[in-house]
């Protein structure tokens, strides 16, 4: 009697223990990139942890590096390793084509999704057929302007260089006359990383100089249109920039600008909710433009195409989890949320008809052509060697910035640098 | 324990060493294509490349190659003058000397990155107290830039080296001081020899060695120096150190390959430099 008890306590102990593998199995934790800034992950986090509410799952958010360069370092290593510490990880429009052997093709899980996104960012984002990434927003870059400040000293949001740079004069000198001691009339992205890539990228396409490197591969930067594009920029440093705009970053110059210390902004779109947001003091006094273009043949309004996207890792101890949390952050309705909220550009084309997100973003609407008409980055191109090609872009742009060199001969050297990376082929 | 120092040491440094004759990318480790000395030699190599329009001098790697040994040198004799006095004056007899002596140290306990970070924000451009501090007393007129103005940042790079290390060299120094010989100062005392006199004649001869062997130890740290410059300043051609380049090109560019090649340059260099610095401090010597 007393060995029939045990014998039924056993199995029972046993059965529970086999109920509890079974449940390990089913709810697994699944670690999420969810950017780098405090709005980001606040954003992102938000949303996650609501699919891991509706699903048993539990999600744990990884904060990447502010400088997408380091972020990048920091995968590559992790994949070199085959480690699955991160599941999901926030892929930036350049780098599809550096992490495609190690991210899983999300066409089984998609179900028909990829064709609700933009065409461009879904093509983007596939390598050999296999959809690598789905869209999480789209960027690009916009000038942030302030417009009770325009008013006071009745100017117009500039369309070209020359006139952001005439009215950043006129407005410093006159609000540093009244006592704002370190008003700057222009703040963007000096310092030395990515986003100067992209500040410099848009300077030089502005003044129709080209893309840094063709689609054919040719190498083609080092243009008089370009030295030009590089030669003003190098002007606003210590006039109408402080020389610290050469070790900023987006939130440093977030920072500048949302304090009501400057008159202009290049920024990507994020920066508009945190400047409406009701703490914010310029809340309600800032505009929102296309990028000013410059002089000369082929001069063109240019924003850098920028965006996220959600990928799963190859190495995931949790791809089915993983892809299910990556296609509901992509969802129409996490998209819609986090563009009225936080102003993430969605990257749903009917997102833009929604009156919802117009109403909360009136320059989505409106800007809908400077986003179809962004200038990509060669990071199509260069493959794998595109961190190496961008470190040269930095560089030289850094080294001009900070006058050490002329534009004419740091784009020579950067011509040779790009030649060094290139080798016999991309 | 051979085993042991094999796993650890040997298999990765000979693997590094491998790497530098190939073209590999950190993507796929196996995938790496045999080149020989390309890397160092070849038309995208390190030396003699064809393809550097300015000059070695303004390349890359010939740049980091000068912002190290600049910055070498010009920390480890600012390091040996500061350590030398602050040994001095900790040799003599005074109240609280252990507190003082303890104190010293503070700087050298304290781990780079965090001395580096605090540094960046007291020479911050805008609300660093390093600018507060200048305006105020009226030295500068505008607020500098300090670690993001090409001119400054090496200095400023050098400035908060010597801070951090001379506590170092003070107390290895100190040791030697420790060591001397009271007679020989009883002597000069009653002679009535001059203090400076003596210190040239007397003090620096003898704490000649341990002194050589001290800043040796500086010298071979100095130009392995990475962290402090990395975190100071954005790393930019104007404080980029060897160290640096090793890094940006194996790990943010993922050229494992080149970024080898680097860092076995690298090695040699120091190495070379070691040698002769050991081969003119003897010959001094022997005079």
């Amino acid at each position: 009697m007393k060995s029939t008890l045990l014998v039924r306590w056993r199995r029972q102990g046993l059965l529970a223990l086999g109920l509890l593998a079974a449940t390990a199995v089913q709810a697994a934790t699944v670690t999420i990139a969810c950017g780098a800034s405090g709005p980001e992950v606040e954003s992102c986090m938000k949303h996650a942890e609501a699919w891991a509410r509706k699903t048993g799952h539990t999600v744990r958010n990884y904060t990447q590096p502010g400088n997408p360069n380091a972020a990048l370092a920091v995968y590559r290593q992790l994949f070199a390793a085959k480690s699955g510490d991160i599941d999901i990880v926030r892929v930036d429009i350049v780098w599809p084509g550096i992490l495609k052997d190690h991210l899983l093709d999300l066409k089984p899980y998609a179900k028909g999704a990829e064709a609700e996104h933009f065409p461009a960012i879904m093509a983007n984002n596939t390598v050999n057929g296999k959809i690598l990434g789905m869209p999480f927003y789209t960027d690009t870059g916009l000038l942030f302007y302030r417009t009770d400040l325009l008013a006071k000293y009745k100017l117009k949001p500039p369309t070209t260089w020359a006139e952001l740079t005439a009215s950043a004069t006129l407005v410093q000198a006159g609000e540093r006359a009244a006592g704002q001691k370190d008003f700057q009339g222009f703040v963007f992205q000096g310092k030395s990383n990515e986003s100067l890539t992209c500040n410099a990228l848009e300077w030089i396409a502005s003044y129709g100089g080209g893309r840094i490197v063709n689609d054919n591969g040719d190498i083609a930067v080092n243009n008089a249109q370009a030295a030009k594009a590089l030669a003003n920029a190098a002007k606003w440093v210590g006039t109408i920039s402080s020389v610290g705009v050469l070790n900023y970053a987006e939130e440093d110059a977030r920072g500048v600008f949302q304090n009501g210390q400057a008159l202009f902004m290049r920024n990507w779109p994020y920066a508009w909710s945190l400047a409406e947001s009701p703490d914010s003091p310029v809340r309600g006094k800032v505009g929102v433009s296309a990028l000013p273009q410059g002089d000369g043949e082929g001069a063109r309004h240019a924003g850098t195409l920028g965006g996220w996207q959600l990928s799963v890792s190859k190495y995931s101890k949790a791809p089915e989890a993983a892809a299910d949390l990556v296609l509901y952050m992509t969802s129409a309705a996490v998209q819609k949320d986090r563009a009225i909220r936080f102003s993430f550009n969605p990257t749903r084309p009917e997102l833009y008809k929604d009156a919802e997100v117009i109403a909360a973003n009136g320059f989505m609407a409106s800007l809908l052509p400077t986003f179809m008409d962004s200038v990509a980055r060669p990071s199509a191109i260069s493959g794998l060697k595109y961190p190496a090609v961008s470190l040269a872009v930095t560089d030289a742009a850094h080294d001009v910035l900070a006058r050490k060199t002329t534009p004419e001969a740091a784009l020579r050297k950067l011509e040779g640098q790009l030649k060094l990376v290139r080798r016999d082929r991309w | 324990m051979l085993a042991l120092m094999c796993v650890v040491a040997v298999w990765p440094l000979l693997r590094s060493i491998w790497f530098a004759f190939t073209e590999t990318n950190i993507n796929n480790l196996e995938a790496s294509r045999f080149i020989g000395l390309e890397n160092f030699f070849g038309p995208y190599g390190l030396f003699f490349n064809p393809n550097y329009t300015d000059g070695f001098w303004a390349s890359d790697w010939g740049t980091a190659i000068r912002n190290t040994f600049q910055f070498a040198f010009v920390s480890v004799i600012l390091e040996t003058l500061a350590g030398l006095g602050v040994a001095l004056l900790l040799n003599q007899e005074f109240k609280g000397r252990t507190l003082v002596r303890t104190a010293v140290l503070v700087p050298w306990a304290i781990p780079t990155i965090v001395s580096a970070k605090m540094w960046g924000w007291m020479l911050h451009d805008q609300f660093g107290v390093v600018n507060t501090v200048l305006l105020n007393l009226g030295v500068i007129s505008d607020k500098i830039a300090w670690t993001a103005d090409a001119s400054t940042a090496m200095w400023s790079v050098v400035a908060v080296d010597v801070w951090k290390t001379t506590p170092f060299m003070a107390l290895l120094i100190l040791a030697a001081l420790q060591t001397l010989p009271k007679d020989c100062y009883e002597a000069a005392r009653v002679d009535g020899v001059h203090p400076l006199r003596l210190f040239w004649k007397v003090t620096l001869p003898l704490i000649r060695q341990p002194l050589l062997v001290a800043m040796v130890f500086r010298l071979l740290d100095a130009l392995r120096v990475f962290d402090l410059i990395y975190v100071l300043t954005s790393n930019d051609s104007s404080t980029i150190s060897m160290s640096g380049l090793v890094m940006r090109e194996m790990v943010d560019a993922g050229n494992v390959g080149f970024g080898s090649a680097a860092s076995t340059s690298l090695f040699l260099i120091i190495m070379l430099s070691a040698v002769v610095f050991l081969r003119l401090t003897r010959t001094k010597l022997e005079e």
